[in-house]
């Protein structure tokens, strides 16, 4: 990847960490409601696997610390903001929230609740694009603690099985809300767990967005080629606590130094200044044209729209007017 | 009009669905090769291949959530599970994804499968192999669920729930599907919503689902054998969503209510018919409704505790005469 492109990474990059702590204080002001998980810390995981992939063409799934996931995807900031402030504009009309993001135009198949419930998805999403014969991937995002469920020994399974195009990446920031990997789970390393499945695959620090976006060229290449799922495990850290009712008192100060000290924004961007791509000062000024964006775009956007009608709450339910309900008569 | 067996009603409805639309899939543990434990698949294995009838893992949580996945793309997946006791297994998948999919994305995204399972009790299959969970399914907002009583509801039942764009729970019995009846030469869809009025009568209602319309025919009979007693019998083939209308016009008609179900009472298709019935047409009634239900135990295994846990028509008649006085 050249470092111009590099540089629009960043950017974007930069974008979904303001995005994310507008959220936060979004939530202070209780414009947000319900549960809020956030994504700072991770975002060379999404953004390098999606600089991999072809979003928008490729099908994305993952759990509920989906935003920055579906705006990687394609999807408008605006409509994400808005779906967050309830809104009828949001991507998901305002019923979905925070946790359940969807932009099926962009294939964002949608941010799901149930940790491990996208596993199985995952793989049937692959299996319809193996029975349409297109050469799009299913990428399935999802965190450690999420391969302690059944769906995951059952997913694996059954995408090996039958050599369905999907790519499992396991963000590995450590912790299930506030329980540190070794004290839920036998083998630490992910990547390993996957061997009993004839499953290749690999682990790669997931605070570098150049080696995320390398091990990811190779596993969507593999996955796209027809050879079936791979595992791709990215090490990385969550920099606030679970959600925001987590108080986040679980962990050691020396350890969020250390991975404070391993930002992906501040380690691309070293990297870029280092080569002469990128000044400070411009940093600087991208970082204030971003939150200037935020401000006048996206939270504009989101305060100013409508809530949908309480009398349009009974919609989406079932499908609508479908004639085979009647036995096919129109 | 052929008379054929419960079972041979729904593989015909499998084999003309999948040979309408390559997208139609056929999954669940044995389906393939083995055709089915209840032979419904029987044949469409050497048929449409291994990548249309697919013989899962016992996985079934996961291969629930794989056909609901792939129907986000258009596949119109059929998956069987070999027992409802099973389907314990997939709930998280069925309520969590197919139900609430269409209302969580704003309308985006839809989960049209099929989910078949035998779903009553048998003979001295012990208590794990004998639960009756339609009253679960149908308490679920976003999904259907329709139990055919007959080989013809089987074969058009299921050929509409294939059709339709909304998840449909089909809720078998595993005493069913050697039973014989006519199902249409031609190619039929029945309605996925909607009641059947199994027997005219005109002095109480009979209401029942699946295996329990037929206790309810054989109890009707005798009733009007011994005492002259007219019942009408309902059929309530849809569970979800009920159907309001039916019920009225039938309880206006003869002002008084039986509901016969195989599960416990609790929770159950009686309590609901009954809460429509209060809601639909209360000041009909000649008579507090009734309803006749398996007691509240797990299913013995020893054959007279079975048959006493379970409802059957000598029940319904003698529900009836109470009501009656008689
Ligand atoms: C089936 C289920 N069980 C429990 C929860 C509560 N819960 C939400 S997130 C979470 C931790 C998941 O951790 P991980 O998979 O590592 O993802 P992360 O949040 O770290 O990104 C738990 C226990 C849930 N949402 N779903
Ligand atoms: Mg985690």
């Amino acid at each position: 990847m050249k470092n111009a492109e590099k540089k629009r990474v960043l950017r974007e990059m930069l974008f979904a960490r303001r995005f994310e702590e507008r959220c936060y204080e979004a939530y202070v002001e209780r414009n947000i409601g319900g549960f809020l998980h956030l994504y700072p810390g991770e975002e060379a995981c999404a953004f390098g696997v999606l600089e991999a992939a072809q979003p928008g063409h490729d099908y994305v799934i993952t759990s509920y610390r989906d935003h920055v996931h579906a705006i990687k995807s394609g999807s408008d900031p605006r409509r994400v903001m808005a779906e967050l402030f309830a809104k009828e504009t949001g991507v998901s009309k305002g019923r979905g929230g925070s946790m359940h993001i969807f932009d099926v135009a962009n294939r964002f198949m949608g941010g799901y609740a149930l940790v491990g419930g996208p596993f199985p998805l995952a793989a049937g999403i692959a299996k319809g694009i193996q029975m349409q014969g297109g050469d799009e991937i299913c990428i399935c995002f999802l965190g450690d603690a999420a391969n302690n469920q059944g769906t995951f020994h059952e997913s694996l399974n059954m995408a090996a099985l039958w050599n369905l195009p999907v790519l499992y990446v396991c963000e590995n920031n450590l912790y299930g809300i506030g329980t540190r990997i070794d004290r839920s789970t036998a083998v630490i390393d992910q990547y390993k767990r996957v061997s009993g499945y004839n499953i290749p695959s690999a682990q790669e620090d997931g605070q570098d967005f150049d080696l995320v976006y390398k091990a990811a060229s190779k596993a969507v290449k593999h996955v796209r080629s027809g050879k079936g799922p791979y595992f791709l495990e990215l090490m990385t850290y969550r920099y606030r606590g679970h959600s925001m009712s987590d108080s986040n008192a679980y962990r050691a100060k020396k350890e969020e130094r250390m991975w404070s000290g391993r930002d992906p924004l501040i380690i691309l961007r070293d990297r870029l200044i280092e080569a002469g791509e990128l000044t400070k000062e411009e940093f600087k000024d991208m970082d204030t044209e971003i939150l200037d964006e935020i401000e006048d775009e996206v939270i504009r956007f989101a305060t100013d729209s409508p809530e949908p009608p309480v009398s349009e709450v009974e919609q989406f339910v079932l499908a609508e007017n479908d004639p085979w309900v009647r036995g096919g008569v129109k | 009009m052929a008379e054929i067996m419960y079972w041979e009603a729904i593989r015909r409805a499998h084999d003309e669905e999948m040979a309408n639309d390559p997208m139609v899939i056929a999954m669940g543990e044995d389906i393939g090769v083995v055709g089915g434990t209840y032979k419904a698949t029987t044949g469409l294995y050497d048929k449409y291949g291994e990548d249309r009838v697919i013989d899962t893992p016992i996985s079934e949580n996961g291969y629930t959530g794989l056909g609901i996945g792939a129907s986000f793309l258009g596949v119109r997946p059929i998956i069987e599970i070999m027992s409802v006791n099973f389907a314990w297994l997939a709930m998280d998948q069925i309520f969590n994804t197919a139900a609430k999919v269409r209302y969580m994305s704003g309308g985006q995204l839809e989960a049209p499968v099929v989910i078949r399972s035998p779903g009553g009790t048998a003979h001295q299959l012990g208590s794990q192999h004998s639960a009756r969970m339609e009253k679960v399914f149908m308490g679920i907002a976003g999904l259907r669920v329709v139990t055919p009583s007959n080989p013809r509801q089987a074969y058009g039942l299921l050929k509409s729930a294939v059709r339709c764009n909304d998840p449909v729970f089909i809720n078998e019995h595993e005493l069913m599907y050697n039973m014989k009846g006519a199902v249409p030469d031609a190619e039929y869809f029945h309605p996925l919503e909607g009641s059947e009025v199994a027997r005219q009568g005109r002095d109480v209602t009979l209401f029942g689902y699946n295996i329990s319309v037929h206790w309810c025919l054989q109890a009707a009979e005798q009733l009007s054998k011994d005492h002259g007693i007219e019942a009408e019998v309902i059929d309530l083939y849809t569970l979800s969503p009920l159907d309001r209308e039916g019920i009225r016009n039938s309880v206006s008609k003869t002002h008084r209510a039986v509901i016969v179900e195989e599960a416990e009472p609790a929770v159950g298709v009686g309590a609901e018919v009954m809460a429509i019935i209060n809601e639909e047409c209360f000041f009909e009634l000649d008579a507090a409704p009734l309803r006749v239900s398996a007691l509240n135990i797990p299913i013995p295994y020893n054959h007279a505790l079975e048959k006493a846990a379970l409802p059957n028509a000598g029940d319904v008649v003698e529900a009836v005469r109470k009501m009656f006085g008689v």
